[in-house]
């Protein structure tokens, strides 16, 4: 979590949701954007033959890694250490954040560069180091936009997505000085190349993210398109990568699997640009790896929600998502958006995110574009009902549900009830049957109802007989 | 366990936390699940296995050309001709150890470098990628401060997919390596393409025989 | 064979001729037919909502009904997927339990595992009519222009057709099977399972997008050129049929169960709710648009 909303109160997606479809135009060029990735995404599995199979071979073995993940933990941090690497463990966001600022410190860093790592953003790591006096610049270019726009990311994948090239041209125009008006993406792409070469060239530290960690190994892999992750850690003296402890496979082969199932799934590329092994530090430099587990072990315990942990980061879910598409990343007020997020978020804090399994159809899409196969949708069912447990939703609600529940017990009451309703929806004046309470007729016509149910018709037709 | 060992304490007050974040672990998870063995089950159904080498190279540089950058065949004799026919602009060119008569990388500004030659160990079919192990590149930063990048790689070390791409190398043989499988490239704004985002403009992979 | 008529409770309040045509349907086809009276609501509004608890009498109620049957059929994918994921002889998963997720944890999380439960011997009308029926002809004629709309349970629950997220071969039982009705011509769509922000409570607890998600798919119908939009659930027409209502689009909705009875003829909608199929004779005819045919208010 970013900490600008650990602040918010409960998150109300619905209210937000209807906040960005005020936009109706905005609304339609966002699901497009979304929906072109989902189409790349569609090819570029097609492409693979035995894509299923390879979904199903990546899926068990992040279960196995999961039910033996002390053990690979264990092991990673042998191999780790035996190649010079330094490794930490954090248990919440706050220690984590208290192992970077120290080793950053100890170097006397200044100004460091970044790569994308959703870790980080959900630590909060940005503000705090920036309390501790030291500046951070996210060098991937969405990143660099929302940052600059002092915004959280939308996406996990394509940080920038809500945003219009208007508004990065006005931003880099004030920002970098572009000129005003310009919003060719690669005259904008290029001012931001010039400005942060500088940057690479002089930071005093680097953070990454870790996309998969090798416990065989001990090795770690990043991936980027733009190249600013090595960019940053091969010219910076020390090198901290942030790793979430789900993150580790058992053995480097198994990077083929995950590997040629990520790419595809995040962007539709075969395979992003840069796909960089760290194993040990530069002669005289420093590595880093902080293990963090930031209430993992306690989803890890969840045995309903516990495959949410297998997760690999590709935000094909997000770009699948009917209501993320129409909604936007904001929307979610969480650091990951969308309908993982809705599965690993009320984890962290029921209450304030009690409504997030509720933005959803349960339409089934995000299952089955998941490239480890997480049963998302069956999860987002699953909260509902602990949300439900736990007093979390509204009181109205309960009442309703418990009073349908026992009308659907009871036959009789349950026809008495349908002759009733039927009879109020053909009689009320359309006045007060479209009143303001009617939210279904805000923008719906109600159904034409009719005098007979299909019991009653039965009876009269069928049941003498 | 008996691969526990205690770490070290030469790391930030972290002992605590290992030991908790373990004991967590070993409470939550769930019981032991096979590991499946990723070189038996759907690898054997990609019909590519069958494939020629030529076919191979024919299929890794069309990945090359799909992901934005190019691909051709020159001897080994001809890698400095063809850069500097692909490059006549260029001020500056190095390589690894300075071979095909370039000037050596670790010996120059880096920064200063316009065309980077670097050795790449395989190429693979699926997907364009060469691996560079740090060994191939002279200096880590080196190929992604390089204006332009030139990885030679020869066409009988053509895989065709990633699984037997990690089954031919040693991924911790060197201290760094990384499958690069075009030039840099970023789509953050507004989902328009545009190639050169901080690292190089244009990828060049010459096979050699 | 005896089938039990299973109509879920929105169809039979407020969509009996769909009811109708399940039924005659099923009769042409020599089915024994028996429709249990007392049979409410399979409980998946209070599942959904997360308020399983309070499904339970539902479940109860149901397994009731449809005991001794060998096969339950319904006109909805969307019923028939809780029934089979949830609806469960013994309750499981006693409070206090690890998992709160029943059917997660029930013996091999299969549909129906005991002999008792009736998942497995429940079928949306479709899937029924193609791996149990093995239908291969229908006796209907529907020479329009129809777009397909793939109800999002039926379709990645039931796998009533390949999805096109997934790389399986692809097949798509409704689509075969009104490939079998006379002068029916099925449209492409742009987004050919996209979901339509249905979902139940979601429709009036998420307006805003659920309203957005249907425009976006009656549209898209538009577009192709469709003159009806067919589905197995018409839960999701309602709510492209109130768009479409209320925004005058030029399409029509029907539930494939009146398309191959042939018993959805043209303007049919216009009438709206009407139980008769062919032989009913309902008295109401006529007394069709307690609003008005275009109550066009906006919001």
């Amino acid at each position: 979590m970013s900490h600008d909303f650990m602040e918010l109160p409960v998150v109300d997606h619905a209210a937000n949701a209807e906040r960005f479809n005020a936009d109706v135009e905005r609304t339609t060029w966002h699901d497009e954007s979304l929906w072109h990735i989902r189409g790349k995404r569609d090819r570029a599995a097609a492409s693979v033959e035995g894509w299923e199979e390879l979904r199903e071979l990546a899926s068990q073995i992040k279960s196995h890694m999961l039910s033996r993940l002390d053990h690979y933990l264990v092991q990673f941090e042998r191999q780790a250490e035996a190649n010079g690497v330094h490794v930490h463990w954090a248990a919440d966001a706050a220690e984590h954040n208290r192992i970077v600022h120290a080793i950053l410190e100890r170097h006397g860093a200044q100004r460091i560069v970044k790569s994308k790592s959703m870790l980080t953003e959900e630590c909060g790591l940005n503000p705090y180091l920036e309390q501790h006096g030291i500046e951070v610049v996210d060098t991937d270019l969405g990143e660099r936009i929302v940052q600059l726009m002092e915004e959280p990311p939308s996406h996990l994948v394509t940080p920038a997505i809500h945003v219009r090239k208007e508004e990065i041209g006005a931003l880099f125009h004030e920002k970098l000085g572009t000129d005003a008006g310009s919003i060719d993406p690669q005259y904008l792409t290029e001012a931001m190349r010039q400005n942060l070469r500088a940057r690479f060239l002089d930071a005093d530290g680097a953070v990454t993210g870790v996309n998969f960690g090798v416990a065989e190994t001990g090795g770690f892999v990043v991936v980027t398109n733009e190249g600013n992750a090595d960019l940053g850690v091969h010219l910076a003296p020390v090198h901290v990568a942030c790793m979430g402890i789900e993150k580790l496979i058992p053995r480097a082969d198994h990077l083929g699997v995950f590997l040629r199932l990520l790419a595809r799934s995040a962007t539709g590329q075969p395979l992003s640009i840069y796909t960089s092994h760290f194993h040990r530090p530069t002669p005289g430099r420093e590595l880093h790896v902080v293990l963090v587990d930031n209430g993992r072990t306690n989803q890890l315990a969840r045995p309903d929600f516990r495959e949410s942990l297998k997760c690999i980061r590709c935000g094909a879910c997000l770009n699948t998502c009917p209501v993320y598409r129409r909604s936007g990343g904001h929307s979610y007020g969480t650091t990951l958006s969308g309908p993982i997020g809705s599965i690993l978020t009320p984890g962290l804090d029921l209450e304030k995110f009690a409504n997030l399994p509720f933005a959803s159809t349960l339409c089934g899409s995000c299952g089955d574009v998941c490239p480890v196969k997480i049963d998302i949708p069956r999860q987002l069912h699953t909260w509902r009902q602990v949300a439900a447990r736990a007093g979390h939703l509204s009181r109205g609600k309960r009442l309703v549900m418990r009073w349908a529940g026992r009308i659907f017990g009871r036959p009789p009451w349950y026809r008495r009830t349908g002759r009733v309703l039927r009879s109020l929806l053909r009689l009320l004046p359309r006045k007060l049957l479209y009143g303001p309470h009617n939210a279904w007729g805000r923008a719906r016509e109600l159904p034409n109802v009719p005098r007979q149910s299909f019991g009653e018709w039965y009876e009269d037709n069928r049941g003498k007989g | 366990m008996s691969d526990e060992k205690e770490t070290s304490t030469r790391n930030t007050g972290t002992k605590t936390s290992r030991a908790s974040i373990l004991a967590a672990v070993r409470r939550a998870k769930p019981a032991p699940l096979p590991l499946p063995d990723p070189r038996e089950p759907s690898r054997g159904k990609t019909s590519l296995s069958s494939e020629s080498p030529d076919e191979l190279v024919e299929r890794f540089m069309d990945a090359v050309e799909a992901a934005a950058g190019s691909a051709s065949m020159v001897d080994a004799a001809g890698v400095r001709a063809r850069v500097s026919e692909v490059y006549p602009e260029a001020s500056l060119a190095a390589s690894v150890d300075g071979r095909w008569d370039f000037e050596d990388v670790r010996k120059v500004d880096a920064s200063n470098v316009d065309v980077l030659v670097c050795a790449g160990m395989l190429g693979v079919a699926e997907n364009g990628a060469v691996w560079v192990p740090e060994s191939g590149m002279g200096l880590r930063a080196a190929p992604f401060l390089a204006q332009h990048l030139v990885l030679v790689v020869s066409r009988t070390e053509i895989v065709e997919d990633m699984h037997a791409a990690y089954d031919r190398i040693r991924i911790d043989e060197d201290g760094f390596g990384a499958f690069i499988a075009g030039p840099s490239k970023t789509a953050d704004i507004e989902q328009s393409l545009v190639i050169g985002a901080h690292g190089p403009r244009s990828l060049l992979v010459l096979l050699v025989p | 064979m005896t089938v039990g008529l299973f109509i879920p409770c929105y169809i039979d309040q407020f969509f009996p001729h769909v009811g109708v045509a399940t039924l005659e349907l099923l009769e042409r086809l020599d089915c024994e037919v028996v429709y249990p009276r007392d049979q409410t609501c399979c409980g998946q509004p209070m599942s959904n909502a997360g308020f399983m608890d309070e499904a339970e009498a539902a479940h109860r109620n149901f397994i009731e009904q449809f005991s001794g049957f060998d096969y339950v059929v319904a006109p909805s994918g969307s019923c028939v997927l809780h029934v089979r994921e949830h609806v469960r002889a013994a309750e499981a998963a006693p409070h206090g339990s690890d998992s709160v997720d029943a059917a997660a944890t029930h013996a091999g999380a299969d549909a129906g595992e005991a002999d008792d439960d009736p998942g497995g011997r429940t079928y949306e009308l479709c899937q029924f009519l193609i791996e149990v029926l093995q239908v291969d002809r229908v006796n209907a004629s529907f020479p329009h222009r129809v777009g397909l709309h793939a109800a999002c349970h039926g379709l990645r629950g039931l796998r009533l057709a390949s999805s096109s997220e997934r790389q399986d071969p692809p097949f798509n039982y409704v689509a075969q099977l009104l490939g079998m009705v006379d002068g029916l011509e099925l449209v492409e769509l742009e987004r050919p399972d996209e979901c339509c922000g249905f979902g139940g409570t979601f429709s009036v607890s998420e307006e805003a997008v659920s309203v957005r998600m249907g425009r976006d798919r009656v549209a898209d119908h538009v577009r192709s050129g469709a003159e009806v939009i067919v589905s197995t659930d018409i839960s999701c027409l309602m709510h492209m049929d109130g768009l479409i209502r209320r925004e005058g689009r030029p399409v029509r909705v029907a539930h494939v169960a009146e398309i191959l009875n042939g018993t959805a003829n043209a303007g049919r909608t216009e009438k709206g709710g009407e139980p008769g199929g062919t032989e009913s004779g309902d008295a109401e005819s006529g007394d069709t648009e307690p609003w008005g045919t275009k109550p066009g208010g906006t919001r």
